[in-house]
């Protein structure tokens, strides 16, 4: 949400210069675990607390999700699927839906600003305000359609995986709060270690096709899941194999040069024009006049 | 509970019905996660809906509201045709062997004894035959067909598979399941754990819900066992603190009876409440009633109380009626009632049919409201158009609000369903001129008693000779009233006199002034004070029991005994005796939680619920309560029968009771008080053909946090649920508004359309249930929206009165 003047900072948006990297934190992943989770919206509560966010007293619109939708104010919700991946078996699948943290975050990659995303070392992806021209690229850059950008401030918002708590060595507070467990932290290395036995114990419960949900995609994200139906990622509006959209790719990739020519060819030519034609007068008198209002 | 939340980490086997502990338990329902992720266990749920519980279980059955004792009843008969039950637990720990009276009979809906026009029971010919001895008589072989065992059997085996899917919809190889699923627990080294709460208190036949279930865990060798137990997970933070102080009319504080008209004498009234044990050897605890008795009387008015005046027994009401909560606002109705003082209470929302409630609250001169919020009852009187309709201009009460501190803005003790008492600390001041609920009884009582002192008035010596010790007489702190709560000795306490030397001095084991250690210690000649005989021991000489943070577990087994104090005496798991064998070796050794050592029951897990000195050969009983020292499966107590039986709800969507066709006059629990004027309320199933059920939200608690806008963001506005056919049927979209009614009032909220209702066969015909969360109201921060209770039938449970808001009929239409 802000810059904390970390040292920590392996990539940032729209900058060529090197991160400020001198300092380097492990890598972190938060886990959530779909079957302990109950959807009872404490973690959802604890992110509004934590980041004092209060969100609009929405409605009910036929459904448990509450607010139905990620928002600007509500960094991350529950979202409730009613399905049947056999005949006749009912399940309702809750997962947590927010910020995934990808390992190679599509955000930070389209976003034009300079610095508005920053990636730290610890995987987190975090949006810095003061940076940020609220453009949208950034929704455009996500494969899980994560940022909202409020209509009060024109800025980006999403989880910050508690980049201000985690970065004093205390675990998210949605971590925290879970009642059940279902959310853990610690070490990526660790998490996809306890996510894959965990995996395992809901494949012997008789969830055959139970994993983790990491998707290289993105190069693996510090946000992952235990599914208990990972070949259908989908049932519960997962993408199944989340990639950058080719358009980013493609305006940081094949456009990006073409547009930095053009930017250089620009400046180039203007360098000849003012050389040539001498320096654009502006309208002095229009300025001036506005100068001369009473103060 | 019986256990406790952390003991649930140690079942195999998790049951929950009536009751979604996942949705309305989500802190303890840890221990469930605990033990499916380490010890494997399974969780299998059964409810109308797939909640939030099922979300997370192994195995999922619907089964249609107000059905549970069908359900449970095949249970029964399951576990019983198919010899799947712990057979020497049962021997050994119910009064299975025992005989029942000759003239005992069930017929067709009615167990003997029956009186249409009281609509009771005289119980003569309920209960135990009696030998010249004075004790049980009882057949070991438990052939004799008057054995408890045998009638048991013989009233269960009509509960048959076919029979249980017609009446409770659940379709027969589910129900099946279920009975094999839980079955598996009758092995030795098996436990399961049932979580109940609302669901199945909530209905004419609650106190019989739980007792069935009661039963299935004793067959099943379940109960005073690590991971099993009958477990109520209690609705508010300290709810189980008020049953326990017994804040009500039918009981003094630790489950006292309270005296009735009947009781004119102390005598009398200790008689009757003092057992002789029913069996060789019994301890029969409750033979120290006269000794908490008298110590409560000292606790209420100190050095007033003497032998003198029978302990002022006198001063003490004598219950002539029923003052339950329908009872009260019954009389309220009748206009019999003139004042209410209304403390951490909003009927108008909490009591079923709200027009009857408002009619009654019409009725008062003056109503006082105690509380931290603005609670709907506050505003009776206000007019919120189609949510509260009334005219202010024809209504006189007159309404006076005192704001209180809520619960983090004052000290004090919580209890919670493991009956752990916890102190906790102020977090901050309460705001503006919000006072603890204390301040304001004791200003009202010093206020009182000047006035008895100055105008006098019938009977001032109550409020006159009350005990009132505080320091400051206006502001009583929670330290003072816990340590009153748990006693003190007046005079010193001696040591039983040595059956060895009975002349030689005795020792004085506590001296007078000193904190009773223990309610074991109680004396009846009024030498000693205490509040509530079962929260002694919780705040002794050492300090404040309640306030222990330690969070070791010496054993692994979930025990945390310095952690608070739990009630009775710190044990954690109650009837702990029956986790043993007849020799006094645990049933499961890798659950070794009290174990015979030869001399003693001491230095197991927990504390033993047990003479600690009485070995095994002595044959004393695992239920120390009971003057028969064994747990009961033939409950003479229960006011509709001895033997639990299906009776449909008030509102039924069968209309006929499908164990007795034969009989109109026992479709409904024969022995449930209905007053005159709610009979006419009831709707037909004709006029209101769905089966509705009440429930609470995750995001909510009760009224309160609608007030709150942080649970009012995750759960903003009212809404009823209902499965897709019935919507298809109804032309019900998600997302629109429609209009519930029932014969009593009516609702309009945001119709949730699911999967997760289904209609469910029920004897040929398909019942379709509707869902209808109660938290919203016409005070608070979330959208307005119309009070639950407009809908809920005026009846309670034949037992306890608990209201029947779980099962009651409905219409449903689009707005």
């Amino acid at each position: 949400m802000s810059s904390l003047q970390s040292q920590d900072v392996v990539a940032r948006s729209a900058t060529t210069t090197p991160s400020p990297s001198v300092r380097s934190t492990p890598q972190i992943a938060k886990l959530i675990d779909e079957s302990k989770c109950i959807g009872c919206k404490a973690c959802q509560v604890a992110c509004m607390n934590w980041n004092d966010l209060r969100d609009d007293i929405g409605e009910n619109i036929g459904v448990y999700d509450n607010p139905a939708d990620l928002t600007p104010s509500s960094w991350t919700v529950m979202k409730f699927f009613e399905v049947e991946p056999e005949n006749g078996s009912l399940e309702w699948l809750i997962r947590k839906d927010g910020c995934m943290h990808c390992e190679d975050p599509g955000c930070l990659k389209a976003c034009p600003a300079p610095g508005a995303i920053v990636k730290y070392s610890n995987g987190i992806v975090d949006f810095i305000s003061e940076n940020c021209i609220g453009c949208g690229y950034c929704v455009k850059g996500c494969p899980f359609d994560v940022p909202r950008i409020s209509a009060k401030d024109n800025k980006a918002y999403k989880c910050t995986l508690c980049s201000d708590r985690v970065g004093v060595g205390l675990e998210p507070a949605c971590v925290k709060t879970c009642p059940t467990g279902a959310i853990t932290f610690g070490s990526k290395d660790d998490m996809v270690t306890y996510g894959e036995k965990r995996a395992g114990e809901l494949q012997e419960r008789g969830f055959k096709n139970a994993g983790l949900y990491n998707p290289q995609g993105v190069g693996g994200t510090h946000v992952m899941y235990v599914l208990k139906h990972a070949d259908r990622p989908e049932l519960e509006d997962l993408p199944a194999n989340p990639t950058i959209s080719p358009m980013v790719s493609l305006w940081k990739g094949i456009a990006k040069p073409l547009a930095v020519a053009g930017m250089v060819g620009a400046v180039v030519a203007g360098f000849f024009h003012y050389m040539k034609v001498g320096p654009v007068e502006s309208d002095e008198k229009s300025e001036g006049a506005d100068e001369k209002e009473p103060s | 509970m019986t256990n406790s939340w952390t003991d649930i980490k140690n079942t195999d086997l998790v049951l929950i019905m009536g009751g979604n502990a996942a949705e309305a338990h989500p802190c303890g329902f840890k221990w469930v996660t605990e033990a499916m992720q380490h010890r494997k266990a399974k969780l299998v749920v059964v409810d109308p809906r797939f909640t939030r519980s099922a979300a997370v279980a192994d195995y999922y059955a619907p089964i249609r509201v107000g059905t549970d004792i069908a359900f449970l009843g095949g249970v029964i008969n399951y576990l019983l045709t198919n010899d799947k039950i712990h057979r020497d637990y049962v021997k050994l720990n119910t009064d299975s062997t025992f005989l029942v009276k000759e003239g005992f009979a069930f017929d067709n809906g009615f167990f003997s004894g029956y009186n249409e026009d009281k609509r009771s029971y005289d119980k003569a010919t309920w209960g135990y035959q009696l030998g010249e001895d004075g004790y049980v008589k009882v057949d070991d072989s438990m052939q004799d067909p008057q054995c408890v065992f045998q009638q048991m059997k013989k009233h269960y085996s009509r509960y048959t598979p076919e029979l249980v899917s017609k009446i409770t919809g659940t379709p027969k190889e589910q129900f099946l399941k279920v009975c094999e699923l839980m079955a598996g627990t009758a092995a030795t080294n098996k436990v399961m754990t049932i979580c109940y709460a609302l669901g199945w208190t909530q209905h004419s036949v609650g106190s019989q819900n739980i007792r069935t279930m009661a039963m299935i865990q004793l067959l099943l060798g379940n109960m005073g066992r690590p991971g099993g137990g009958i477990n109520a997970l209690r609705g508010h933070a300290n709810v189980q603190g008020i049953t326990d102080m017994c804040a009500y009319s039918e009981v003094l504080s630790g489950y006292l009876g309270a005296p009735t008209d009947a009781d004119d004498t102390r005598e009398k009234y200790l008689a009757a409440r003092t057992p002789k044990p029913l069996r060789p050897n019994q301890m029969a605890f409750s033979q120290n009633f006269p000794k908490w008795h008298t110590s409560l009387m000292k606790a209420y008015y100190g050095a007033a109380a003497t032998p003198e005046n029978d302990f002022a027994y006198d001063w003490v009401p004598k219950r002539d009626g029923a003052y339950d909560i329908l009872a009260m606002f019954e009389r309220m109705h009748q206009g019999k009632i003139n004042g209410f003082i209304c403390q951490g209470f909003n009927p108008l929302a909490a009591v079923p049919n709200k027009k009857k409630l408002s009619a009654a609250f019409i009725k008062l001169k003056y109503l006082v409201i105690m509380d931290p919020l603005e609670t709907e009852t506050s505003e009776f009187w206000k007019n919120y158009g189609p949510l509260n309709d009334v005219d202010p201009t024809k209504i006189q009460t007159e309404v006076f609000r005192f704001p209180t501190s809520c619960f983090a803005e004052e000290t004090g003790s919580f209890t919670n369903s493991s009956r752990v008492i916890s102190w906790k600390e102020k977090a901050v001041d309460p705001p503006g001129e919000a006072k603890p609920d204390s301040e304001i009884m004791a200003r009202l009582f010093i206020k009182l008693r000047e006035m008895y002192a100055k105008e006098g008035g019938a009977l001032p010596e109550p409020i006159a000779g009350l005990s009132w010790p505080y320091i400051n007489a206006n502001t009583p702190s929670p330290m003072e009233v816990l340590r009153e709560i748990n006693g003190r000795a007046i005079a010193d306490v001696l040591a039983p006199p040595d059956p060895k030397d009975p002349k030689a001095p005795r020792a004085v084991v506590v001296k007078a002034g000193e904190q009773m250690p223990n309610f074991a210690l109680l004396q009846a000649d009024g030498s000693t004070s205490c509040g509530n005989w079962i929260y002694a021991g919780c705040w002794t000489q050492a300090g404040n029991m309640t306030a222990r943070r330690d969070n070791a577990d010496p054993t692994g087994l979930g025990v945390f005994p310095n952690w608070g104090f739990a009630w009775p005496a710190n044990r954690r798991i109650l009837y702990n005796r029956a986790s043993a064998d007849a020799n006094g070796k645990p049933w499961d050794p890798s659950r070794k939680y009290l174990a015979w050592n030869g001399t003693s029951w001491a230095g197991g897990a927990d504390i033993p619920d047990m003479r600690p000195d009485a070995a095994p050969e002595q044959g004393v009983g695992a239920f120390i309560m009971n003057p028969e020292g064994v747990a009961r499966l033939h409950a003479v107590g229960m006011n509709e029968g001895p033997f639990p039986e299906h009776y449909e709800p008030f509102e039924t969507p069968v209309g006929v009771n499908l164990m007795c066709p034969t009989n109109p006059k026992a479709v409904s629990n024969p022995a449930a008080r209905v007053y005159k004027g709610d009979l006419e309320a009831f709707g037909k199933k004709e006029e209101f053909p769905y089966a509705a059920t009440t429930y609470r939200l995750t995001e909510h608690l009760h009224y309160w946090t609608k007030h709150s806008r942080s649970n009012a963001i995750v759960q903003p506005s009212p809404f009823v649920e209902i499965g897709e056919e019935l919507a298809k049927e109804k032309g019900i979209k998600q997302g629109d508004q429609v209009r519930v009614r029932s014969n009593r009032g009516e609702v309009i909220a945001a119709c949730v359309v699911t999967k997760r209702m289904k209609g469910l066969d029920v004897n040929g015909k398909k019942v379709h249930h509707v869902g209808i969360p109660i938290h919203w109201g016409f005070k608070g921060v979330t959208h307005n929206g119309y009070l639950a209770n407009a809908l809920t039938p005026f009846v309670g449970d034949a037992n306890s009165q608990t209201p029947e808001f779980k099962a009651f009929l409905v219409n449903i239409e689009k707005v």
